[in-house]
This record gives structure tokens, C-alpha cells and sequence, in this order.
């Protein structure tokens, strides 16, 4: 593939042959897993009870699609998940932007802050089952504060990252505050604030399944606690594995978008 | 458009609560459509002349006029290129050269067009699509050189616009700014560390002080125009070189 970079510098074709395997590869990652799992069970090293065969956990899948039992927890946690992360996002952008504004803001707010961050999430996720019901509710507001920590640091790294002499350039172009928003500060921080959305967007799958964890009618969470308990282990795999899937797609749904937004990067290194 | 200083004096917050004088005071005009460079040793004060000249500075006392417009934020008709090109990686060639049209309101499609027209006198023809990073320091100070065309200012300021790029396209750019601004006569006032360069360009040489700068030289330069790289061999350039030079070397004791 690359043998003839002597006459050819290899930063002249970066997306030369070797993307496509580095594509493929987590793929085979995957693969490779399976098999593993397969032969584990098929060995019999682990009880099957402890660890199903992939056979009999794809079986499970099959049946809970058919009854709809999947599609109707996930349902739940999606939604959840829809309101939640977008809540916590906007919430994170506003008070980081302000905060990276106002420095005052910011001696005046991270106690509550950071208190808020260094409390685990579980332990204060039955305080809001307490107050928003058991109702989808209060997984919104949980996932929304799970999401929310991760926005407003990266806002705040990147709003202060925009530089100086680009800021002095718009102020002598007689730019309006809302310019110097959109065409400085916003592309400025970007690259930042994507990053806070990727890791956000895992999290956010966290946030609603501890909430569900807690106390809740339906949802992802609430299916692995009744699997669990009714000793359905494939039924608690093909739970765990669909939320791994909702968070991977989400990310990959973020990476996309920053792929597309950040041509500029791809071009400039 | 004719500058006015007036007794104008900027300090900073050293720490300890005092203030370090950084400039002045120091009192000239600046004529209508006059080149004017400034000359000093580093940290005289140039930039933060320029800063002031630019409205993004305010200035400790005194006052700077433009016109008759006391400037205190920056005015439209005045325009700064600075030390670097200072372009938005994240835009285009195209798209920073058209900020400050796309500031102003103008349509896309138009300012493009403006945009276009522009680009093969700054011998950018073709890279209108690239990214800052993907030119050279040379081309990237042109593309910065067109932002501030675009702005259709009546007085620049540069502050060292070419002090990052290698002598040969200092002067290649130092001559093409001559050779844009013949077109539409301004004001210009350049800072820069290279003597032959403010020779070369100016019509009249400010030298400045050390700390806190002050006017300690004021020399004309009747060197006709148009001026051309082949001048700094002239016995009459060599001369204006050595008074410039003498003047900021009576500094250094």
C-alpha cells in the first residue's frame, strides 16, 4: 500500500488505501468477541446461566422484538433520552458561555457546580424520583444533569480559547455582539464543544437508565431489573447490549456531525 | 483623512497596583493621504499607538482624532492589519477575505463577486477554496492584505504586517501595497523594525524612544514616487537610512 513513499510523501494522499481497514477494523474487534463468547459458552468454561450462548441471546432478541417488549422500553429510554440530552446540552451551553463571559460567574457557581459533579449520580437519582415522580420525567431530568457537566466545561475551554487578536479583528470591523457569537466564538469553540457532545451523548444513556434503575413504569433499565430477577439472562444481555447499541449510534451520530462541520481540521493538519 | 494625537499617553497595571508608562505623551498630525512610519526599539510603544489609532486601546490620557471624530472605539474608516495574517482557520480564503462585506450585511453572492475581482491582483487566484493553513505566510498576509482592501478604509494601520515573512517577500509585499494603494490614495501607518523597508515606503519617519515612547526624530523622506526595489542602492536612500539609523542608535546609552 504505502511502499512507495519514498517518491510519494505520505501526507500528499492522506486518505490513501489503509482507511478502509481502519474503518473495518472495530468491525472485526466485534467479531472477534463473538466468536470468544461462542467458544466460552460452547467450552462450557462458564455456566450457561452466568453467560448465555450468543445463539440463545440472538433468540431472545428475536422474541422480544416480535412481542414488542424491546421496542417499548427502548421507546421509553429514547425518549428519555431525546428530551433529556438536548435539555442538559442547551443548559450546559448557556451557563458555560455565560461563565466563560463572566468570570465572576464562575466563583460564584462552581461550588454548586462542581458539588453537584462529585456527587454520583446514583445517589442522588432517588432524590429526583422524589421530586419529579416515577413518571419519564425525571429520567429527562436525570440524563439532562448527567449531560450537562461535560457541555459546560468543554463551552467554557472553548469560548476562552477564541483568540484575542481575532476578537480585536471583529471589533474593528464594528462587528454586533451577536456577530462576534456567530461568526468568531461559536466556529471558534466548536471543535471543543463537540468533543463535550460526544462524550454527553454517551452519558446520556447513563442518565436515563439510572433513573429507570430507581424507580419507573418502563424503560431499558426497568427491563434489565425484571430479566434479572425473573433469571432471564439472555433477555438482561440483549437489555445491556441494545443500550450499548442506542449509545454507540448516538455517538457515531456526533462524530458524523463533527466530520462534517470540521472540514477545515481535516484539511489543516 | 488627517490623524490627530494630543498629548496621548497609555500605561498599564504593573503589578503592585502602580503604572508603567508604556507611551507617550506625544502630540503630531498625521497628514492627508501622508505614508507614515513608525520606527523605535522593541517595546517603544508602537503597537499600542496602533491600538489606540485603532480604537481597541484607550488611551491613559490625551486624545486621538480622526478627522474631526475623537476616536474612541474603532471607526469605519479606519482599518488595522496586524503582526500575523489573523485569519479564521475555519474559513475559507474566500470567506475571510469577504468578513468584513459579510459584517456589513452584504449578500453572499455579492460579496463573492467582490471577492473574485480582487483576488488576481493579490495573486491569489485559485485558492480562493483553501484553508488559511494550507498557504504560505506570503500568501496568507495577501489574503489579509484583501480583507483590508475590502473594508474601504481611508487610513490602515499595520502594525509589522510583513515582520514574519523572509526579507525577499517583505519587499515584493511592501511594494505591491505601494502599488494597491496608487489606486486609491489613503493614509497609511506602518510600524516596523526594518529601516530600509520604512525608507522605502514612507513619505515621513517617526522614530520613537524606548519606554515610554516619544517622538525623538521626524524625518521626511522626498524620495520620488513611484518607488521601486532598485531605489536602496541610491546614494540619496542610503543617506535617509543612515539619518534613521543614527537617530534610533543615539538610543542606546
Amino acid at each position: 500500500m504505502a511502499k512507495n513513499e519514498s517518491t510519494q510523501p505520505e501526507i500528499a494522499r492522506p486518505y490513501a488505501n489503509g482507511v478502509v481497514w481502519r474503518r473495518l477494523s472495530p468491525l472485526a474487534t466485534v467479531l472477534v468477541l463473538i466468536l470468544v463468547w461462542h467458544w466460552i459458552t460452547d467450552w462450557q468454561l462458564v455456566s450457561r446461566i452466568l453467560i448465555p450462548p450468543p445463539a440463545q441471546v440472538l433468540q431472545s432478541l428475536a422474541k422480544a422484538l416480535a412481542d414488542g417488549t424491546l421496542a417499548k422500553h427502548a421507546g421509553t429510554t429514547l425518549g428519555e433520552m431525546m428530551l433529556g440530552l438536548p435539555l442538559g446540552v442547551s443548559i450546559g451551553l448557556a451557563i458555560g458561555y455565560a461563565i466563560a463571559k463572566a468570570p465572576l460567574l464562575e466563583y460564584i457557581l462552581s461550588p454548586i457546580i462542581v458539588a453537584f459533579q462529585s456527587t454520583p449520580i446514583v445517589a442522588y437519582a432517588p432524590l429526583l424520583i422524589i421530586i419529579f415522580g416515577t413518571g419519564p420525567s425525571s429520567k429527562v431530568v436525570t440524563t439532562a444533569v448527567i449531560v450537562f457537566f461535560p457541555t459546560l466545561v468543554n463551552t467554557i475551554v472553548g469560548i476562552r480559547g477564541v483568540s484575542p487578536r481575532l476578537r480585536d479583528l471583529m471589533r474593528s470591523l464594528n462587528a454586533s455582539r451577536w456577530q462576534i457569537f456567530r461568526k468568531l466564538e461559536l466556529p471558534s469553540a466548536l471543535p471543543v464543544i463537540l468533543a463535550g457532545l460526544k462524550t454527553s451523548a454517551t452519558l446520556a444513556v447513563i442518565g436515563a437508565v439510572v433513573g429507570e434503575f430507581v424507580g419507573s413504569g418502563s424503560g431499558l433499565g426497568v427491563l434489565v431489573i425484571s430479566a434479572r430477577s425473573q433469571y432471564d439472562t439472555p433477555l438482561v444481555y440483549v437489555t445491556v447490549l441494545t443500550m450499548t447499541a442506542i449509545a454507540l449510534s448516538l455517538y457515531s451520530l456526533v462524530a458524523l456531525v463533527e466530520w462534517r462541520v470540521l472540514v477545515w481540521q481535516r484539511r489543516s493538519t | 483623512m488627517r490623524l490627530r494625537l494630543q498629548q496621548l499617553a497609555v500605561s498599564y497595571p504593573a503589578p503592585g497596583g502602580t503604572l508603567l508608562p508604556a507611551l507617550g505623551p506625544i502630540t503630531f498630525d498625521i497628514a492627508d493621504d501622508e505614508f507614515l512610519c513608525l520606527v523605535g526599539p522593541s517595546g517603544c510603544g508602537k503597537s499600542t499607538l496602533i491600538r489606540v489609532l485603532a480604537g481597541l486601546l484607550q488611551p491613559t490620557a490625551g486624545s486621538a482624532y480622526c478627522g474631526d471624530a475623537l476616536i474612541d472605539r474603532p471607526l469605519p474608516d479606519i482599518a488595522i492589519m496586524f503582526q500575523d495574517a489573523n485569519l479564521m482557520p475555519w474559513r475559507t480564503v474566500l470567506d475571510n477575505i469577504a468578513l468584513p462585506l459579510e459584517i456589513a450585511g452584504v449578500a453572499e453572492s455579492e460579496r463573492h463577486q467582490t471577492v473574485r475581482e480582487l483576488l488576481p491582483q493579490l495573486n491569489l487566484d485559485g485558492f480562493e477554496l483553501a484553508y488559511p493553513a494550507e498557504l504560505s505566510g506570503g500568501m496568507a498576509q495577501r489574503a489579509a492584505l484583501g480583507r483590508v482592501i475590502l473594508q474601504q478604509p481611508r487610513i490602515w494601520l499595520l502594525d509589522e504586517p510583513f515582520g514574519a515573512l523572509d526579507a525577499l517577500t517583505r519587499e515584493k509585499l511592501s511594494l505591491e501595497l505601494l502599488r494597491l494603494r496608487q489606486r486609491s490614495r489613503q493614509t497609511i501607518v506602518l510600524v516596523t523594525h526594518d529601516i530600509s523597508e520604512a525608507v522605502l515606503l514612507a513619505d515621513r519617519i517617526i522614530v520613537l524612544s524606548r519606554r515610554p515612547g516619544a517622538v525623538i526624530a521626524d524625518i521626511a523622506i522626498d524620495l520620488p514616487r513611484p518607488r521601486f526595489a532598485a531605489m536602496i542602492y541610491q546614494p540619496e536612500f542610503l543617506r535617509l537610512t543612515k539619518q534613521v539609523r543614527e537617530s534610533i542608535e543615539s538610543l542606546r546609552d
